[in-house]
């Protein structure tokens, strides 16, 4: 290639199809503002698919366990909010509190419930991670799950800016914003401390780390924590976007979609996880908006993803690929 | 299943306590005796798929729906015999099963069992999609019934009384249980096993990897083929998409965890687990209603994983060597890890 | 000449297996002591045994304080830097954060620490963005001394040094390593195959057969062995 474009050369290929997606994302929505409101509500609500899908990669990074408690967790975070708020706390107030109190949670139940089963087996990991769905799941519905209309009072407000005719909602705007600096915050946290330093050779070499002094399990312990507080903002900003508000039930489409957002973007991969929450975001709005007869295909369309991904490029679109092996 | 003839007492006191056990119980509780039937017969199959082959499915649920459907959609359509519609969800589920393992054979670990969730949350929502052929959220009911050939009727028994059900469930799962051990004792067993021990060294001593993983797909796959077929029966006859949703294959994999590897009272315990205590629970006190039932049964399932890695044939194993004084750990058998590090 | 690891009757099993059946060494404080021995001897697991990377029982007594029953973690803590069987460099990481990992158990300042190290290694601050995975093996090698060296530590556990290296770069390590142990008063247990050079380099040395030490003595005293000479000198 020619030499002025040789840094090129080092970026990887998919990176081409994202800024490709989008431009043509740009391009619809100067063109009709019906695309545009689309694709604003798609980063909105994407964006909350990424947080969850990048509490996802940080444990799968971590440990190589799915988590499937991870969205539960962040629905019974986001009535913990609720609760707060019904006792007089402002929504920001509750929202740091539910954060912090999401860091707590996250940390003890790796202490108590998983770190006797990691060192096993993974399996049997991910089986304490489902039993763990339902006991939240029940904790939560007993508690709040009577609680008829509940919500929590948006941030946001539902006013909008005028963009060329366009309305780009303070909602969607705010999700998008709340969740990027929150993902900024982590990654900085990762690049930048030394705790951050030790958390990812942790994630990458446990025993190696141990040698260098690293406390491993304590180490995955903070994982969880930040996993948990990444899918806290996931749920605090998907709730007011959702017609039924604050249910049981809030976030277990949303966790499909941030299993399908994880494995597109490699599970290995924060940036792709993020990349791939937004793009599953901005798909199913686009085809709510444009095909709504197969409406209640979202879901299986969202596994068809998933599963392309993992018989075309098992490592997904940002992922390193790996040896094959027999 | 052991190499050796499972102790002809284990299975003569099973399949007697069974027989009587209909005479014993009052009706409810034979329906519910039907129900771990149709467990057992499920997590049969995924304890050849997972515990021979190391392949993790959460996807199997979709398969009990395509038997489901399969038995529903040719009585409503057809009047077939019920059991005869159990035998053609046998076959359809294998061949399905075979076309879903093939590709399975690019992933595994935690990729596999992503991609088999995906089934498990897809399959169920098709007959909203096809509401004109699969009944939609309105369900296909079948023809209750039997006629052609295989007539079962079982004199003063009523066609899809629970105590028919019961007997056809468990008539099944003995069927099944001897189909099974007949497989893994003989050459294919050992091939399972090779390919789960090491794939590497199965592949080093001339097993073909992708046959032996893709057949062992199918076969589980048509299990739990004949489990949904069962489940529809004990359902009166009646299919709904809703029956069917992933948290079906999630209590699959408990069952199977629960029940450990390789034993008949394993997989007893197990589908007993799955199929009774979700509808026990609900009477706790203090907490009640469903959200009761759930926090038990979610706290057991943890309690479970943590005290009994292996399940409760690992738990078996555990206490045989114990009985013999020997001191030895029994090594614990893990199911297939994702790469280590 | 004080004792800084002391060894004593150090048994250590991988589940079922029994790897060291009663292991006694000594290490003095400033000096280099090598370990030899055929494969599957228990070299690994004595280095193991000491920074608690596997289940020991037996005494180990490290600065004066029994070593109980502290994991790789805390032995870093205490002063022990262990190199392991291939090296365990992060290569994901870059060569500068698998420096940094090496002060992980340091506080404060890690400057004056890193540029001493890099008195050792100039051709490293070079090379600090690039990702360590990139680095040829030898390069890995010596990050890898470079990292346990930034951690400050009494005593060094090397392990096969020498393996899959070219032996330039083989001798340039151990010349290293002997100058870290003559200016720095780092002591050194290092098990190596290549028992020319270990011995070489070493004061003191053990012989592994089996998990048991099968002979003992100074350099000289070893390298003069006839049986040594034969099985391991290739005499």
């Amino acid at each position: 290639m020619p030499r002025f474009l040789s840094p090129l050369a080092n970026v990887q290929p998919t990176v081409y199809l994202v800024v490709a997606g989008a431009v043509f994302l740009l391009v619809g929505s100067l063109d009709s503002a019906r695309f545009a409101s689309l694709t604003v509500g798609g980063v909105g609500v994407g964006a909350a698919y990424g947080s969850l899908a990048l509490a996802l990669v940080l444990i799968y990074r971590a440990t190589h366990v799915i988590n499937f408690a991870q969205g539960e967790l962040a629905m019974l975070t986001t009535y913990i909010a609720y609760q707060l708020v019904q006792w007089g706390l402002s929504y920001w107030e509750a929202f740091f509190a539910t954060l912090a109190i999401a860091f707590v949670l996250g940390t003890a139940i790796q202490v108590t419930i998983i770190r006797p089963v990691q060192h096993r087996s993974v399996i049997g990991t991910v089986i304490v991670t489902v039993g763990l769905f339902i006991l939240i799941d029940g904790i939560a519905s007993w508690r709040w799950g009577g609680i008829a209309y509940a919500q929590l009072p948006s941030p946001f407000g539902f006013g909008a800016w005028e963009v060329g005719g366009v309305p780009i909602q303070h909602l969607y705007a705010g999700m998008f914003g709340i969740v990027l600096a929150s993902v900024l915050l982590v990654w900085a946290l990762f690049r930048f401390t030394k705790i951050g330093l030790g958390m990812r050779a942790a994630a990458l070499r446990p025993a190696a780390a141990s040698l260098a002094g690293v406390r491993v399990d304590a180490m995955l312990a903070l994982g969880w924590g930040f996993a948990a507080v990444l899918g806290a903002v996931a749920a605090l900003m998907y709730e007011p976007s959702q017609f039924s508000g604050l249910t049981p039930t809030l976030m277990q489409t949303a966790l499909v979609y941030a299993f399908a957002a994880a494995v597109l973007g490699g599970l290995e991969s924060p940036a792709g996880a993020l990349v791939g929450g937004l793009a599953i975001g901005v798909f199913l709005n686009m085809l709510a908006g444009y095909a709504p007869q197969v409406v209640s295909l979202e879901v299986p369309f969202a596994f068809a993803a998933l599963l392309a991904t993992l018989l075309i490029k098992p490592s997904g679109l940002f992922g390193q690929s790996q040896v094959q092996r027999v | 299943m052991r190499r050796r003839l499972p102790a002809l007492g284990s299975v003569a006191i099973v399949a007697a306590a069974l027989s009587v056990l209909p005479f014993v119980l009052s009706d409810y509780n034979v329906y519910l005796g039907a129900e771990v039937g149709v467990f057992f017969i499920a997590i049969l199959g995924l304890n050849i798929l997972t515990g021979y082959t190391g392949q993790i499915s959460i996807g199997h649920g979709a398969f009990m729906a395509i038997g489901a459907y399969v038995t529903a959609v040719m009585s409503r359509d057809h009047g077939t015999n019920l059991v005869l519609t159990m035998l053609v969800a046998f076959a359809a589920c294998f061949v399905i099963g075979l076309l879903v393992g093939l590709p399975a054979l690019r992933l595994s670990g935690v990729s596999l069992a992503l991609a088999t969730f995906a089934l498990a949350v897809s399959v169920p929502q098709l007959p909203l999609q096809w509401s004109n052929y699969l009944g939609g959220s309105l369900g296909v009911q079948a023809s209750t019934k039997p006629s052609g050939l295989f007539g079962i009727s079982m004199p003063g028994v009523a066609a899809l009384s629970n105590q028919w059900i019961y007997g056809v469930a468990w008539a099944s799962s003995a069927l099944l249980f001897g189909m099974a051990w007949l497989i893994l004792r003989g050459r294919v067993g050992r091939a399972f096993r090779a390919v789960r021990d090491s794939e590497i060294a199965a592949v080093a001593s001339g097993v073909e990897l992708g046959l032996y993983k893709t057949l062992a797909f199918g076969i589980s796959a048509a299990y739990a083929g004949v489990a949904g077929s069962l489940f529809v029966m004990a359902s009166n006859g009646f299919a709904q998409y809703q029956d069917f949703l992933v948290v079906l294959s999630l209590q699959l994999l408990i069952g199977a965890a629960v029940a450990g590897l390789g034993s008949l009272w394993g997989i007893l315990v197990g589908a007993a687990f799955v199929g009774l205590l979700p509808k026990i629970s609900g009477s706790v006190p203090l907490i009640g209603s469903d959200n009761g039932r759930d926090i038990v049964y979610g706290l057991l399932v943890i309690l479970v994983m943590l005290v009994l890695p292996g399940g409760f044939a690992g738990l078996l194993a555990r206490l045989r060597s114990l009985a013999r004084g020997l001191n030895r750990e029994s090594i614990p058998v893990k199911l297939r890890e994702s790469s280590s590090q | 000449m004080k004792t800084l690891l002391e060894l004593e009757d150090v048994e250590a099993r991988y589940g079922p297996i029994h790897a060291l059946h009663g292991v006694s060494l000594a290490v003095q404080e400033g000096a280099i002591v090598a370990v030899l021995g055929p494969n599957g001897a228990g070299k690994t697991t004595t280095l193991r045994a000491v920074s608690g990377t596997v289940r020991r029982s037996g005494r180990i007594v490290f600065d004066g304080k029994a070593l109980g029953r502290a994991g790789p973690a805390g032995a870093a803590r205490l002063g022990i830097a262990h190199v392991p069987e291939g090296r365990g460099t992060f290569s994901e990481l870059t060569v500068w954060e698998n420096l940094r990992l090496g002060a992980y158990t340091r506080r404060g300042s890690i400057k004056s620490d890193v540029e001493r190290v890099l008195t050792y290694f100039p051709w490293l601050s070079d090379r600090r963005r690039q990702q360590a995975g990139t680095l040829s093996g030898g390069e890995q090698q010596m990050l890898a001394l470079a990292r346990a060296f930034v951690q400050r530590p009494k005593l060094l556990l090397l392990d096969e040094p020498s393996l899959g290296l070219a032996p330039v770069l083989v001798a340039e390590i151990f010349r290293i390593v002997r100058e870290l142990n003559e200016k720095e008063g780092l002591s050194v247990l290092v098990v190596e195959q290549n028992a020319h050079l270990a011995l070489q380099a070493a004061q003191f040395g053990y012989v592994l057969e089996a998990g048991e030490i099968a002979l003992s003595g100074t350099s000289a005293e070893l390298r003069a062995d006839e049986s040594i000479q034969r099985s391991y000198l290739g005499y």
